[in-house]
């Protein structure tokens, strides 16, 4: 049984006039279904607007479903008494480095989770410790958050949600405002967090490169999950992804692009070895 | 139309502890109808070096010149410059504030003295010009999607007239069709109204796809000013800043290494695939 | 610079003062903040500057940081000093036209520039050595009393250890629109105070609007991670008296007792 399972699920936004009454209903999330394995790495891909975010907010129960079920290990987010542990439970890091940092000093914004969750203080401390360090950050426990670099901001709100000992993390977004190092750094330590702690990692995103390593990508458009599976089952079907507005990274569309000039090499390369041995065989 | 930077150093804080030089020892000229990409990690002055461009920032030492004129002579008409050298800044939010779209693209140009109507004219041009049509003028900016909240700000600098228009990673944040759409509308700007445009992004792939020459800075000094195929040939030094080429200049070292006859100074996926292309077909290099 | 304000920068250093517990610090500094008045001759000063110079040694904060709050009050306190030399009267020293300028009135402006100063410099201390998020913790507890009264307390310190956290980087938005808009040609220096307060629109719109969308970013944030008030909180630095707050305690009381004593004694 997947650690999170949705069931068709379906959110709408309201709008209303200035009476009160609905004026617009907007289809945010539309049918959808997940079931994600604990231990895995799930990467959601889609274009803004396409109701990856919505979805992300569900995860961490910030958001109601209007319509289905969504299950946190085995607890249904609709329901009032279990708020607390699905969070707990599930984390969440957002897009903005700068509006999700609570304190003033990194090692007391790690330990703001662990407080509001009521763990004694020695074990705040130990938490701490052990957050800062698997993100690579126990040395700027003492700094100001302002003084930190976009990548190295996000990394703390992962040890923030790590502190907490959660199952499984959700980025929404970790990267879009960071530099290609900052990224870099911060996909580094996701992927550290997936491999040696076996935390489950949904990370949603629109760069395509973030994605080569995920066991399992979803693809979004229109609030439906368009596509499923593999980064290579995904990658082999460019055309379909860019019809999603999506792109693919330099090597995959290359390789698309020879294949279709009637070069004899596979669909869905993803790195620039395999398709140098493709082509140099 | 020229800028001309000759010298210029910028310190942060001087004489103080957290004294800091963003540019050193920097010359630079940006002329007439040129596509300039700007590339450089944070902290390598490039936002510092931008906003020295419309006298925004005063260097510490050095000049900046403008057609020949130094900018920071007394007299000189800095509101002048700044409507010339037109800087559309990363965050549209920044700028945006009126109730509706139409108006606050109006504030430039009224800031230059036109009249309302005046104003308005310059402002349906602009925004015809990066492709907002005329049922979001009477919107509020708040409720446009980030794509077009960018083409809004975009517009707001561009109805000025500047001679130069300068921006700032104009598609940090966009998903890849609001990138495209914007960089080519900045493309198309540059070839139709001859505007100079100077790009500060992070991607290689997008600088390398539209302009005609780079600048690359690290720590405070031009490391590179050439073309993108020399630039991204030295591509074992762009690395070593952290920086980095597109990934085609890397797959074609690599199938030359490996080989295959192939052209190393493609920097596009269309470039890349003709030469595998002319390879593969029994053509090589020479026989071109 | 606008990014120059010191007030509530905390500065890292390993020092007895940095290690105090922030109650201590607030109800020394709110000591000193009293001797300052309650000492009223050159001689008192001297004992209060000996005071302050010996804490600013103990707190390892190099001086100049000291005096960068001043920055932001040396017009009231240029003010204040003009307006005591003139104004007070007494035995006349020089005098030009209408304007005389008196002993008394030296004495005065003096005593008021060493207050201010000394207000600051005081203040300054507390918040170099105790981080705001110790600070609001610790007015928090000293204020705990109060919350029997149905104040919120718990709430009101997170939301001073919040704006704490956010006035750093309102104050660099704020740096950054004013940019914005002057490279539109915004002009925020020249006309009358009506078409000042009209140029400030396009600073102070999207300066709201930002602030806005980060206090609600901020808050799903907090809720994500399960904060939900200050019941069932537990503290990560709970506050704790320990034996150097109570060798503080007496040091205080021993200053206040001597200024106390000279006060009575007319010194």
């Amino acid at each position: 049984m997947g650690i999170i399972r949705a069931s068709k699920l379906g959110f709408d936004y309201f709008r209303y006039d200035e009476e009160g009454n609905e004026e617009e209903i907007n289809r945010a999330i539309d049918g959808v279904n997940l079931d994600v394995k604990a231990g895995q790495f799930v990467a959601i891909l889609g274009h803004n607007g396409s109701g990856k975010s919505t979805l992300a907010k569900h995860l961490n129960a910030l958001l109601v479903p209007t319509e289905g079920t969504l299950w946190i290990d085995n607890m249904d987010t609709a329901k009032e008494e279990d708020l607390w542990k699905i969070r707990q439970k599930a984390g969440m890091v957002f897009q903005n480095p700068d509006n999700q940092i609570i304190a003033t000093v990194v090692e007391e914004d790690v330990g703001f989770g662990p407080e509001n969750l009521g763990v004694p203080t020695e074990d705040i401390w130990k938490r701490v410790d052990e957050s800062l360090e698997k993100v690579g950050m126990i040395s700027y426990r003492k700094h100001s958050p302002n003084k930190l670099s976009g990548g190295q901001k996000q990394r703390v709100a992962i040890a923030g949600v790590m502190a907490m000992h959660p199952q499984c993390i959700i980025l929404d977004e970790p990267t879009a405002m960071l530099d290609p190092n900052g990224r870099k750094e911060v996909l580094k330590a996701v992927r550290e967090l997936n491999e040696q702690e076996g935390v489950t990692v949904i990370l949603i995103t629109h760069y395509m490169e973030e994605v080569v390593f995920a066991d399992n990508v979803y693809v979004m458009d229109s609030g439906k999950i368009v596509m499923q599976g593999t980064p290579r089952e995904i990658f082999s079907q460019v055309d379909l992804l860019q019809s999603y507005h999506l792109d693919v990274p330099q090597v995959t569309l290359l390789a698309h692009e020879l294949r279709k000039e009637g070069v004899d090499i596979p669909e869905g390369i993803l790195t620039i070895e395999e398709l140098v041995n493709a082509l140099c065989q | 139309m020229s800028i001309e930077l000759k010298n210029v150093c910028y310190t942060y804080s001087p004489g103080t502890a957290y004294e800091m030089h963003a540019l050193k020892d920097v010359n630079l000229t940006i002329s007439d109808n040129q596509f300039i990409g700007i590339i450089g990690h944070t902290g390598s002055g490039k936002s510092t070096l931008i906003q020295l461009f419309n006298g925004l920032m005063k260097p510490t030492s050095g000049e900046v010149l403008y057609n020949g004129e130094n900018i920071w002579n007394e007299n000189y008409n800095l509101k002048k410059l700044r409507s010339e050298v037109g800087l559309v800044f990363q965050y549209p939010e920044h700028q945006l504030f009126e109730v509706d779209v139409l108006s606050d693209v109006c504030f430039g140009p009224k800031n230059q003295g036109l009249t309302k109507e005046e104003a308005q004219v310059q402002a349906k041009m602009a925004l015809g010009q990066v492709g907002i049509p005329e049922e979001l003028y009477q919107k509020s900016p708040f409720e446009l999607s980030g794509g077009q909240k960018k083409r809004v700000a975009i517009a707001g600098v561009l109805a000025m007239n500047p001679k130069i228009l300068i921006l700032d990673e104009p598609t940090a944040g966009l998903d890849p069709q609001g990138r495209d759409e914007i960089l080519n509308q900045i493309a198309e700007l540059h070839e139709k109204r001859g505007i100079t445009i100077v790009l500060v992004s992070h991607s290689m792939e997008d600088i390398a796809r539209y302009v005609g020459r780079i600048i690359v800075m690290n720590h405070g000094e031009v490391a590179f000013d050439d073309t993108p195929k020399k630039v991204f040939s030295h591509y074992k030094e762009l690395e070593k800043i952290g920086l980095g080429a597109p990934q085609i200049t890397y797959i074609m070292h690599e199938l030359k290494e490996r080989g295959l006859d192939v052209d190393t100074t493609a920097t596009t996926v269309e470039e890349a695939k003709e030469s595998i292309l002319h390879v593969l077909r029994g053509g090589g290099k020479d026989s071109r | 610079m606008i990014r120059d304000i010191t007030l509530g920068q905390y500065y890292p250093a390993n020092s007895i003062l940095h290690r105090l517990d922030a109650r201590t610090k607030f109800i020394g500094t709110m000591v000193f903040v009293v001797s300052v008045f309650v000492f009223h001759s050159f001689f008192g000063y001297g004992v209060a500057t000996l005071f302050l110079a010996a804490m600013i040694v103990l707190s390892k904060v190099p001086v100049k940081f000291m005096f960068k709050g001043l920055r932001s009050i040396i017009f009231i306190l240029m003010i204040t000093v003009v307006f005591n030399i003139f104004l007070t009267p007494g035995e006349i020293l020089w005098h030009w036209g209408i304007l005389k300028v008196t002993r008394e009135g030296l004495v005065v402006a003096g005593k008021m520039a060493i207050r201010l100063t000394y207000l600051v410099i005081g203040s300054s201390l507390m918040t170099l050595t105790t981080t705001p998020n110790q600070l609001t913790d610790g007015l928090e507890s000293l204020m705990k009393p109060l919350s029997y009264l149905k104040v919120p307390v718990h709430e009101i310190a997170m939301m001073m250890s919040i704006a704490l956290r956010f006035i750093p980087i309102l104050l660099e938005e704020t740096d950054k629109i004013m940019k914005a808009q002057i490279a539109r040609g915004a002009d925020f220096e020249s006309g009358n105070i009506i078409q000042k307060a009209k140029a400030l629109v396009p600073l102070l719109v999207p300066l709201f609007v930002s602030a806005f969308r980060r206090a609600n970013d901020l808050a799903m944030a907090m809720e994500a991670r399960c904060y939900h008030g200050g019941g069932g909180r537990t503290q990560m630095k709970p506050l704790k008296y320990k034996g150097r707050d109570y060798l503080a305690f007496l040091i205080l009381a021993a200053y206040l007792a001597v200024g106390i004593v000279f006060r009575v004694v007319g010194l």
